[in-house]
């Protein structure tokens, strides 16, 4: 028969005990293992924003908030408001001169305008604006949000970014919606949660009018549930894809290079 | 006598041994159970994440250094108040010919950073006051101290700079348990909703709560007001540990343990 050691048999180690080893070193590869599988059942369910890492040190509180919403409320509705709310004097941010491109889309009104749609989709599609307006439309009152602090309320006409998904069919594999400005390096994406979303418009009017070009016009993404900085404006191309790791530095936007999260939801 | 065998007689040479005794001396000989564990990590991870959320949201306020009330508010509309600083963007008037560097990115990635450890410290904190009977034993006031009497008086010793009585060093007085019992359920609780209310993707979960503070621009007033009340309160709380003994506070919120009093005759 085997000698139990005196510590044991008294139960009086001197340091520590053999039963608080084993449980702490259960208890370690409990936490070990089950931080793994969470941080795997988070990408397997879309929990972790492509920018996760890119911020640093400031980076999990990120992916937390975007977790966080994806789980809990992933389909809930920005406010809309009563036209009485429409704001008088709506601020838009300057955008810097625009490029030969657009002015002489411009000079044509715009009447040559396109929005190419490719990727992972059953029928590449170009669209004209007066294409998008075939299709079903939305008219909606909320909120632009600017990081810095700033807001105005006013009502945005424009297609739904899901009929025209719907339209051009998305392919089991996609998981992005990539969207780009004709002016050079001014680009974003969307998950297919914000992308499918009911007020994700592709939006060509605003306030009963044609969009004006200093708020985007003639066609821009509005996200009323995230910040104004993902609403690129002058939309001319989406790309449906199932990794953003192709795109720029593979942070999903262009956002996350200047400590800006892709999720702007917050 | 609490401390009779440790402390060596009066003597001449050591004078300070004989007069009221001294607490930093005491305190070496005779210390006594303070500040919980939970109650010194939580205060501690408190302090971290409030300095990182107090420098980002600084930062944030100065690309938009003006305040509105009501639903929307811009440059283009007139403002309650503005703060006279310059700011980080040109956009915004300050009066000022120059612009400040922007440092928004990372500072909101850590000002939300920052709230996530708030909020879980908070509630960890909570949850743990709540089961092992801090909040009754610690912080709600006595029931003989729950009278406007009670309260001036020790307002009154405030004033007289009376050196705090044996109760206080290791018990909170009235005016400290109303102090902290505001500063946890009524200013973090309305920090952190006000800030939640300047999110788009809560508010569209949650409407209830923007609309209940009247609108998203005067939840962002509240935000910045309530943090200057966290701020002053802020101020207060060192003042006093100064004033209370630097050395012997620190040294509880940290080791949990403090000196005695001496026994007043």
């Amino acid at each position: 028969m085997k000698t139990i050691s005196p510590d044991i048999s008294t139960g009086k180690a001197p340091g520590i005990s053999r039963r608080k080893l084993i449980t702490t070193g259960l208890a370690a590869t409990a936490g070990v293992g089950g931080l793994s599988v969470a941080a795997r059942l988070a990408q397997r369910f879309g929990l972790i924003p492509p920018d996760h890492g890119a911020l640093g040190l400031c980076g999990p509180g990120e992916t937390m908030n975007y977790a966080v919403q994806r789980l809990l409320t992933p389909h809930s509705l920005a406010r809309e408001f009563p036209r009485s709310m429409i704001s008088k004097s709506p601020f838009a941010n300057p955008v810097a001169s625009p490029s030969d491109q657009f002015k002489h889309l411009q000079a044509g009104g715009f009447a040559d305008w396109r929005l190419t749609v490719d990727g992972l989709v059953a029928h590449p599609t170009s669209f004209s604006l007066a294409d998008l307006k075939t299709l079903p439309l939305r008219s909606q009152v909320t909120e632009v949000v600017c990081e810095e602090g700033w807001s105005y309320v006013a009502e945005w006409i424009g297609t739904p970014l899901q009929e025209v998904l719907n339209h051009v069919g998305v392919l089991p594999q996609a998981r992005y919606v990539a969207y780009f400005s004709i002016e050079p390096d001014w680009w974003d994406s969307l998950d297919l949660t914000d992308a499918f979303h009911p007020q994700t418009l592709l939006a060509h009017g605003m306030n009963d009018g044609d969009l004006p070009v200093g708020f985007g016009g003639p066609l821009r993404m509005r996200i009323p549930r995230q910040l104004g900085y993902k609403s690129v404006k002058y939309v001319t191309r989406l790309t449906v894809t199932d990794s953003m790791k192709r795109y720029g530095k593979g942070l999903g936007s262009t956002s996350p290079e200047g400590g800006y999260s892709w999720y702007a939801g917050i | 006598m609490r401390f009779p065998s440790a402390i060596p007689a009066p003597s001449t040479s050591i004078p300070c041994y004989s007069a009221p005794v001294s607490a930093t001396v005491t305190s070496l000989k005779v210390a006594a159970p303070r500040h919980a564990a939970l109650v010194r990590v939580t205060h501690w991870l408190t302090v971290i994440a409030f300095f990182a959320l107090l420098i980002t949201g600084a930062e944030i306020v100065i690309s938009h250094p003006r305040f509105y009330w009501g639903e929307t508010g811009n440059v283009n509309m007139q403002p309650l108040f503005s703060l006279h600083i310059p700011s980080s963007r040109d956009t915004v008037p300050t009066g000022y010919g120059y612009v400040m560097p922007d440092q928004n990115g990372w500072s909101r990635a850590l000002h939300f950073q920052a709230a996530w450890v708030a909020v879980l410290t908070g509630l960890v904190y909570f949850i743990a006051s709540l089961v092992n009977g801090h909040f009754r034993k610690n912080l709600v006031p006595a029931p003989p101290d729950r009278s406007w009497n009670a309260f001036r008086a020790v307002i009154a010793r405030y004033f007289r700079r009376a050196p705090p009585n044996a109760a206080e060093a290791h018990s909170y007085n009235v005016l400290q348990r109303i102090s902290y019992l505001g500063v946890i359920f009524v200013l973090f609780p309305l920090v952190i909703l006000t800030g939640l209310a300047l999110s788009p993707a809560f508010n569209a979960a949650f409407p209830i709560v923007v609309d209940a503070f009247g609108g998203r621009q005067s939840a962002r007033t509240l935000h910045f007001f309530i943090s200057l009340f966290l701020v002053l309160f802020l101020l207060v709380h060192v003042t006093m540990i100064f004033l209370a003994g630097f050395t012997i506070r620190m040294r509880a919120i940290i080791t949990g343990r403090a000196p005695l009093p001496p026994e007043r005759p």
